[in-house]
């Protein structure tokens, strides 16, 4: 026995090596590359899996949960936006903007205005929970249809009002899930325009990945070339601050 | 002609083994680190309040975790990077095994084996340590457990992992109904960890009853199949 246990103390000295290793790896280069490639694998695997417009699942009445929780900013502290709930948001703009041929600056009554697309989807956050809600709201294609996407923009960035930790919450997403059918600007949830702690009065829905995708508080969407000098590059608040992955499809 | 010597282990089950070992460590404890992001399961779609909830988890303390102290975004990196080695490695493992033969002849059980009396003094034996089983072969309760872990439990992590992944639901939304929707293909994703983990325990602990020297010699070197190797 007493070979074994040498050699098992040997083995268990292996593990925490390995396991002191893991953190090691992230942090070089080759490292980090390897786990952000395998983040590109499995969006390529995804999408080549099913058409690029496949939609997510909807639900019926039935399915909806009793209450849609509201994470990370569940308000927005600013003067402006105690006096915008008062007012029923009368003066928010939604700001088109970047490489568009037309410019605009719309309206909540414009928003609602637009062809509506109501789904009944279910939101699920990084951290494991899941809610259902029917959201209501005109798809993004038809914003950016309108104001001419020129050929060289790559990404839509998302503007947002709210801070979390000192910084201004935004997120982006590709072509592919900007134009997907089901990507809406979200007004209404569960047929009542947006809670507050549910990003009112504009939200995003990019219903084929993670909750942090889904900028609430909208108050801008902008298109670029690259992502690089937005924020701190990676793409999004989460992602520039904790390192998430900028496809949050997994 | 020399007869080339049949090995205990084939290469592909020797190679496989350890990249899986390997796997599951960072999977597991990667995943424990995940868990602690939202320590309640549910059953059904949706489910986030601790009312709702089947199962309140413990918070898994740093040492069983990677990395070593909570940080949900890397621990999501590790398990999205390992899943792949982990997936591939089984289905070439799977693969191997049927045209090699080493399923039909090793892991499958037969009928005679079913019978109580024989799975009774098949424990028994197991109880008594006895562990001298006819040359290099499996005894019942060893195909029961390699069949569940190889059939059941490596491949139910990969198909659950799919189902909980919002991006791949579309191509598959049959896989996410399979499991009663997606939060109890969540809870039978961290059901299955731990069914893992029970026989990783087991495993391991009759490999050190049973001559670990041998045993680990047997999946490096591949060892022989004959009596005198058996150990
Ligand atoms: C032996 C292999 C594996 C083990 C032991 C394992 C273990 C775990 C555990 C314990 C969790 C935390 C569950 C929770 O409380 O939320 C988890 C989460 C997760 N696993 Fe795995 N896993 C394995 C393989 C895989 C594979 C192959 C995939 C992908 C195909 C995968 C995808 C996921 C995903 C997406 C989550 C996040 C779930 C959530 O947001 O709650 N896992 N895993």
């Amino acid at each position: 026995m007493n070979g074994s246990i040498g050699r098992r103390g040997v083995l268990s000295g292996m593990g925490l090596l390995f396991l002191g290793a893991c953190s090691k790896v992230a942090d070089t280069k080759i490292g980090g590359s390897m786990l952000d490639s395998a983040e590109k694998w499995h969006r390529k695997i995804h999408r080549s899996l099913s058409d690029r417009m496949a939609l997510a699942r909807e639900y019926t009445k039935a399915d909806i949960s009793p209450n849609f929780r509201g994470n990370g900013s569940r308000t927005v502290d600013t003067p402006e936006y105690a006096a915008a709930i008062e007012t029923g948001f009368a003066d928010w703009r939604l700001e088109v903007r970047g490489l568009v041929d037309h410019p605009m600056s719309l309206s909540l009554d414009n928003i609602r205005r637009l062809p509506q697309r109501t789904q009944i989807t279910r939101h699920d956050c990084v951290e494991g929970w899941s809610a259902i809600g029917e959201w209501t709201g005109p798809q993004l294609s038809t914003i950016l249809e309108a104001a001419g996407v020129q050929d060289s923009a790559k990404f839509v960035v998302f503007r947002c009002a709210d801070t979390l930790a000192g910084s201004r919450y935004y997120e982006s997403v590709d072509m592919v899930d900007a134009y997907h059918p089901q990507t809406i600007v979200a007004h209404a949830l569960n047929g009542e325009p947006l809670p507050v702690k549910n990003g009112a009065p504009l939200r995003m829905r990019i219903e084929r990945q993670l909750g942090y995708k889904h900028a609430k508080y909208l108050t801008a969407i902008e298109l670029v070339d690259s992502l690089e000098d937005i924020g701190d590059g990676e793409g999004g608040y989460w992602e520039d601050r904790s390192g998430y992955q900028w496809y949050a499809g997994i | 002609m020399m007869q080339p010597e049949r090995k205990r282990h084939g290469l592909v089950t020797r190679i496989w083994h350890w990249l899986n070992v390997v796997c599951v460590i960072v999977l597991f404890m990667s995943g424990l680190n995940i868990s602690n992001a939202h320590r309640y399961l549910y059953w059904g779609n949706y489910g986030f309040e601790p009312a709702d909830a089947w199962a309140s988890v413990i918070r898994f303390p740093g040492w069983a975790t990677i990395p070593g102290y909570y940080d949900l975004a890397a621990a999501r990196d590790w398990h999205i990077l390992m899943a792949w080695p982990f997936a591939f490695g089984l289905l070439v493992m799977w693969a191997a095994m049927l045209v090699s033969g080493h399923f039909w002849r090793d892991i499958r059980t037969t009928r005679r084996e079913w019978k109580p009396a024989a799975i009774r003094r098949d424990i028994v034996q197991h109880l008594k340590l006895n562990f001298d089983h006819s040359s290099g072969q499996y005894n019942f309760l060893q195909k029961l457990a390699y069949g569940l872990v190889l059939g059941v439990f490596l491949p139910g992590m990969i198909l659950t992992g799919l189902a909980i992944s919002p991006g791949f639901e579309p191509s598959a939304p049959w896989l996410v109904d399979a499991f009663g929707g997606r939060q109890s293909a969540r809870s039978i994703h961290f059901i299955f960890s731990w069914a893992i983990f029970a026989f990783f325990l087991v495993h391991v602990l009759l490999v050190i009853l049973s001559g670990p020297i041998g045993q680990l010699r047997g999946m490096i070197t591949g060892g022989t199949a004959g009596p005198e190797e058996t150990p």
